[in-house]
């Protein structure tokens, strides 16, 4: 079994438990506190639904002030917290400690400003990431990150797991499109990081709480950088024979100097079940298909796409589909965007997220299904390959205790194998709970220290998502 | 005072884990003059030279921390590839040139100060594009981070609070970066006459259109023309150039004074303003850099006309460079906070570096971060003591 663990619960302060809860109904009005079994169980897991926890209670702070009250309180009481989104963390990072409490944002969803001129929002952590793009595109504007849970999950979240999506090749990842955050320490100090400038002198300390999975504090507002839309965007479809020869062009496209806004890739496992569900149009006779989007005026968008294809004929390609409408748009990356969900509700599934040079990618996808196949599972890839971000998504019955140890196991050997190729454990999705117990084959136990120790430089006492990132024994 | 130049990563890691006493890191010195001046024998990273991985098809290189910066711009020019964030070649600024005649900047440095040039505003500064770091802590260990994806998240990443960190967090010695193909042309739309405020509006309209303005300057009156000139570049293929430009024109049809500027005019026009050559001289002018929202930048400038100096706007009105003949610090940064922006002094006597904080003074609970950060990467406080906060 690989059964990952957790820490053992404090037993002291599970004996607390109604002190903590009562101290907390201090803070935050009745409604605000999440105290019995049945309300507490919608907040016991994230998106990585195998595992779940029980927390003592979860609360919902209106502001920050309130964010701040509740870690004071949590800090002189060693009580540990998880901060939480909207719980859609595929690798298991807003799943709480026994003994801990749920710190939820998803009550802090406001616009706080938006500045055209200077092109940037301020926003509450708890507002969805769709919610921000959506404030703005009636004046032609929008936030770049998109992944694919977009409707639901929140900018909190997204700077917790510096997440990332498919048009972050041209545009990067959250990182590169955050100004400034407001955080609560988990001692209650609120700092101000960053501000609505490209550059603060000091400490690049944004650089470093963007990606920090919920250690550092907890984030409640966030500046965010706008863009102006482009003129025209055009998904086309690239259907091919082989995988490879899908991977190789995908290679030699960026090997061109070619960078398009997307380009997703998609084998027939995963083709099958995202036409199934979104009735995309996507070609069925081909064992792998590219969605590759280029966006600008019409004369730009159609230079960019001779070369895209005249390389994508180079590599064999059997259809080209350009889409007609903005509605064939919309259902071309509906396809992508909701190929998770569609494949949940064919198989139960755990997606893998790392990383390869895109030189790699054939290989690493040919091995993918072989190790899958090894377990006896069934596996479809459908990622973000432009910058070699890979999902295998390995199906398997959730109830079957011996095939989820299978699935997991074939995951770490996929994961291991990306980062033996040159590449990394996870992409974007984070490490949480599931790539915690690899972190050692990334990095050397001095590499794994000296990250603790910056942990600890805001959190000493360590109360702050813990059992998270690092191996239990660090 | 000793100069320590190791030739191996390990040497250079035995060197820190042995001191006793604060060192001053140093690539070629060529910025040797930013930041407080510190104290301590001087470990030089120039020993460790050399590419040690480029692979043009993924647009990504590799190379030990003191490889000198040319040698990295050469290779990948040779492949159509560039840094995507425009690093500023500080010599000039900083008189440096003269003298460490034969030593030229490394990578390292540029890693360690973050140099972001005009094209920040559309491809993020160095630390965006810095993909993975090798370094040495305080403790003497030798420490990863990120890697040569441009996806990664694995782990808590490190990589860009050690850009910027000046040397005080560790030793640099290697640095991987991502790329971009140099685009197939650029040329500069120019509009003359504007005023500050009006100029940095016509570059809120342009960075908030959808032609991707790779640059964005305002030059005000006297700044190598006696009229103001206010810069968007483009830069793409050739027919979206044609097409972006036309759109320009009927952007701002009511200016009269339009001109475009092409190849090497154009080329050259962006490399002083990057090197902010224009205000360089006098040398013994204090020299500031004010970051702040764009629009925000002429508001400043209007409460520190008193002041008189010198001084352009770059990323859109969002960095204004000053040029004073007396550091005026304190009205200088209480106007820049008053509008929610930095200002770092980035040319002083060191007299003057050792009384005035050189970069903007942080708030309490951001200045304990910092000293728990610097703790936690060099708590012994060997690197580059002092160098951005006092003591820390
Ligand atoms: C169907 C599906 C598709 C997905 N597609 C993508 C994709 O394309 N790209 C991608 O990158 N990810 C994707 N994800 C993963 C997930 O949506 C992201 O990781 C997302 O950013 C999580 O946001 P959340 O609000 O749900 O955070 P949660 O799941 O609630 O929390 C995630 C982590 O953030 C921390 N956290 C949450 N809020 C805060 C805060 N305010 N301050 C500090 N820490 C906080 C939590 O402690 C936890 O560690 C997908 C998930 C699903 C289920």
């Amino acid at each position: 079994m690989n059964a990952i663990l957790f820490p053992i619960p404090d037993a002291n302060i599970l004996d607390k438990r109604d002190q903590i809860i009562a101290g907390l109904a201090q803070i935050v009005p009745f409604e605000n506190l999440i105290t019995t079994l049945d309300e507490r169980r919608a907040f016991e897991t994230d998106a990585l639904t195998a595992y779940r926890r029980m927390p003592l209670a979860v609360v919902l702070p209106r502001n920050t002030q309130e964010v701040s009250d509740i870690l004071t309180f949590c800090h002189a009481h060693g009580v540990k917290v998880v901060a939480r989104g909207a719980g859609t963390s595929l690798a298991g990072g807003a799943i709480p400690l026994e003994d801990s409490v749920v710190v939820g944002v998803a009550k802090m969803n406001g616009v706080l400003d938006v500045n055209f001129a200077d092109r940037t929002m301020k926003v509450q952590a708890g507002i969805t990431n769709l919610a921000i793009s959506g404030h703005i595109a009636d004046n032609g504007f929008f936030y770049a990150p998109d992944p694919s849970s977009q409707l639901a999950c929140t900018i909190g979240g997204n700077i917790a797991m510096n997440s990332g999506g498919a048009h972050c090749l041209k545009y990067g990842v959250t990182v590169n499109n955050i100004f400034g955050v407001k955080m609560v320490l988990m001692d209650g100090t609120i700092v101000d990081i960053g501000g609505d400038t490209m550059d603060a002198g000091g400490l690049d300390f944004l650089g470093l709480v963007v990606g920090s999975e919920g250690q550092l504090g907890i984030v409640t507002e966030a500046t965010v950088r706008i863009l102006r839309s482009a003129e025209g965007a055009r998904p086309v479809l690239f259907g091919f024979e082989g995988v490879e020869a899908a991977a190789a062009c995908v290679a030699a496209i960026i090997g061109e100097g070619i960078i398009p806004v997307a380009m997703e890739f998609m084998d027939k496992i995963a083709i099958e079940i995202c036409e199934a569900f979104a009735h995309a149009g996507y070609p069925m006779d081909c064992d792998a298909l590219l969605i590759i989007e280029v966006e600008g005026s019409e004369i730009e968008m159609d230079a960019q796409l001779a070369r895209i294809v005249a390389i994508a004929k180079q590599h064999g390609v059997k259809v080209v589909r350009a889409s007609q409408s903005a509605m064939e748009a919309a259902a071309i990356w509906k396809g992508r965007k909701s190929a998770f969900g569609a494949t949940g509700r064919v198989a139960d599934y755990i997606c893998m997220d790392g990383t390869v040079p895109t030189s790699q990618l054939s290989y690493v996808l040919k091995r993918t299904h072989e190790i899958v196949r090894g377990y006896g599972l069934r596996v479809a890839n459908v990622f973000h390959a432009g910058d070699g971000n890979m999902h295998p998504l390995i199906m398997y019955n959730v109830n079957d205790s011996a095939e989820q140890a299978k699935a997991e196991s074939a995951g770490n050997d996929i994961l291991k194998l990306c980062v033996d190729v040159g590449g990394c454990l996870t992409g974007e999705h984070g490490v949480g709970i599931e790539k915690r117990d690899l972190m050692r084959h990334q990095f050397s136990n001095i590499d794994l220290a000296q990250q603790r120790r910056v942990v600890g430089a805001f959190d000493p006492l360590g109360l702050l998502n813990p059992g998270k990132v690092f191996p239990l024994d660090m | 005072m000793q100069t320590f130049t190791p030739a191996t990563e390990a040497d250079a890691a035995d060197i820190i884990r042995l001191a006793t006493a604060p060192l001053q890191i140093e690539g070629a010195g060529t910025k040797s003059a930013l930041g407080r001046p510190c104290v301590g024998d001087v470990l030089r990273s120039t020993g460790l030279s050399g590419i040690t991985l480029y692979e043009p098809s993924e647009m990504v290189i590799s190379a030990r921390a003191g490889t000198p910066l040319a040698d990295i711009t050469d290779t990948i020019a040779a492949k159509g590839q560039m840094l995507p964030f425009e690093p500023m070649d500080f010599s000039q600024l900083l008189g440096t040139v003269d003298q460490i005649e034969g030593r030229r900047a490394t990578v390292g440095g540029m890693a360690a100060c973050n140099l972001s040039g005009p094209r920040r505003i559309q491809s993020g500064a160095a630390r965006d594009s810095i993909l993975g770091l090798r370094f040495i802590n305080g403790a003497g260990e030798i420490v990863k981070t990120g890697g040569r994806v441009m996806k990664n998240v694995t782990g808590l990443d490190l990589v860009k609070i050690n850009c910027g960190a000046f040397g005080t967090l560790g030793f640099l010695s290697e640095v991987t970066i991502k790329l971009l193909p140099i685009p197939q042309k650029a040329v500069t739309f120019v509009i003359k006459g504007l005023e500050d405020a009006e100029a940095v509006g016509v570059l809120a309209t342009a960075l908030g259109s959808p032609f991707e303005i790779s640059g964005a300057a305002h030059l005000p009156f006297g700044l190598g023309r006696n009229i103001s000139r206010t810069l968007m570049r483009l830069e793409n293929f050739e027919a979206s150039i044609t097409y972006r430009i036309d759109q320009l024109r009927k952007l701002f049809g009511a200016h009269k004074d339009i001109n475009v500027l092409e190849g090497e005019d154009s080329v050259r026009l962006w490399r002083g303003i990057r090197d902010v050559e224009f205000i360089a001289k006098p040398q013994a002018n204090i020299i500031w850099k004010i970051s702040c929202a764009p629009s925000n930048g002429p508001k400043i400038m209007a409460e520190l006309r008193a002041l008189g100096g010198t001084h352009y706007y770059d990323w859109g009105g969002g960095l204004v460079w000053l040029s004073l003949e007396a550091p005026h610090a304190e009205v200088v940064r209480a106007a820049a906070a008053r509008f929610g922006g930095y200002a770092t002094l980035i040319r002083a006597p060191e007299t003057v570096r050792a009384q005035i904080p050189v970069f903007p003074p942080e708030s309490v609970p951001l200045t304990a971060l910092t000293r728990s950060v610097k703790a936690s990467f060099d708590p012994r406080g060997i690197l580059n003591f002092g160098r951005m906060v006092e003591g820390i």
